[in-house]
């Protein structure tokens, strides 16, 4: 089983300028490519040869572990964009982030500042926990939730190599303007 | 005597009127932002001492002086930095690694002394072996690091990569020793000019090493 780089649902030039062309070329076409082409070529002679990506991701550590983990954790980055989004939750999800959070506002707040203080390399998270309940976590490097029983919903990649092209150092400016493309009709089918 | 008791409670109340930001100091570059080029770029310089080196020292001493200041050297920090909280060892880790950081390279050729270039063949087999060692560490530092080049305990030199702003001063670090040289493989450190290449940041980083740095550190560290 070999892994291939998944396209984008859109078009790269169209999140411009929240996410410029040139950050897609380098983070989808640069990053996520070579994920790809590691974990497919550290997983040829091991017992992972012909393991789908989730089963790799659970039972595998180190280089592996970190290769699948990106790609997946790329994939579902990148599957959360639109240039026309639908701009917040409805229905059920609305409902779950006002329970957990008190407001939309108020999550966001809470998600952006989550985002912005990851140390390092990593991502924020928008997960369901094992007890049902909405909540918002950190990850770095490659971490995922989902070798925590958690299902992911939304989530920001805060590796500098996500905003470095369009905004350098100032990750808080990045994370307030990504809102902008989030499509909620995207996170609400992965309620 | 009166003149010396005069002085010396001068001196006191100088101290206690001490703050962490008079206290730390933020240290100029030891050269230009342009003079590193064309092997580290004049922006790269730029952002990476004036924005994200000033940013780690700005939280820092903000954090000390809200905490307990108490005119700790910041090294003595960084080696008992398990009793601090985690922002400080984050912001006081990027701190004083930035600062070794550019004292780690130059504009200037510069050579590696004896002793140095002695240890290096005696640890490693050849340069040639180290420079392979060492550059295939920081290739392979996954997410934000540092990889070191250090003296240990037992004065022998070793190779060792830290994650984030830990360094191998640090008390909590698995393979502590005295750092020689530094290498910053955080994607900020290289990705305005090299993008996704951290290999070809790595080879370029050879070009500007100051050997006569890292030379005076191994001189310390050994004696």
């Amino acid at each position: 089983m070999t892994f291939e780089l998944k396209k984008l649902p859109y078009d790269p030039t169209t999140l411009n300028p929240v996410v410029s062309p040139k950050t897609f070329e380098f983070h989808h076409g640069k990053h996520l490519q070579a994920y790809v082409n590691n974990l497919n070529n550290l997983k040829t002679g091991t017992k992972f040869e012909n393991m789908d990506l989730i089963s790799i991701i659970k039972e595998s550590e180190g280089p592996i572990f970190n290769n699948a983990a990106q790609i997946f954790n790329h994939e579902f980055y990148f599957d959360q964009f639109a240039p026309s989004p639908k701009s917040k939750p409805e229905g059920a999800l609305a409902a779950a982030i006002d329970a957990a959070f008190g407001s939309f506002d108020n999550f966001k707040k809470e998600f952006s500042a989550a985002a912005v203080s990851v140390f390092g390399s990593g991502w924020a998270w928008l997960v369901v926990n094992a007890a049902g309940t909405l909540e918002i976590t950190k990850e770095s490097n490659a971490g995922t939730p989902l070798t925590k029983n958690q299902k992911p919903l939304l989530t920001f990649d805060v590796w500098e190599h996500a905003y470095y092209i369009d905004f350098q150092n100032r990750r808080p400016d990045h994370v307030a303007a990504l809102w902008d493309v989030i499509d909620w009709k995207v996170i609400e089918s992965r309620f | 005597m009166k003149k010396i008791l005069f002085l010396t409670s001068v001196l006191v109340v100088w101290q206690l009127s001490l703050t962490a930001q008079n206290f730390y100091e933020f240290k100029e570059l030891p050269y230009s932002y342009s003079a590193l080029e064309p092997y580290i770029d004049s922006t790269t310089m730029e952002t990476h001492y004036a924005k994200h080196h000033k940013g780690y020292y700005n939280n820092f001493v903000k954090a000390m002086q809200e905490g307990n200041f108490d005119n700790k050297p910041l090294e003595q920090v960084i080696q008992n930095i398990s009793s601090y909280s985690v922002f400080i060892r984050n912001n006081g880790g990027g701190y004083w690694n930035h600062e070794f950081f550019w004292n780690c390279m130059s504009p200037n050729k510069t050579q590696a002394s004896n002793a140095l270039t002695k240890a290096i063949t005696d640890n490693f087999g050849s340069f040639e072996n180290f420079k392979k060692e060492f550059s295939s560490a920081a290739s392979t530092v996954f997410g934000s690091g540092w990889a070191w080049l250090i003296v240990t305990d037992s004065g022998k030199l070793k190779i060792v990569k830290t994650a984030n702003q830990d360094n191998p001063l640090m008390d909590v670090v698995a393979d502590k020793g005295t750092p020689i040289l530094a290498i910053d493989v955080w994607e900020h450190a290289y990705y305005l000019k090299h993008k996704n290449l951290r290999a070809a940041y790595v080879e370029n980083f050879w070009q500007v090493i100051n050997w006569q740095f890292v030379s005076e550190k191994y001189a310390d560290a050994v004696k």
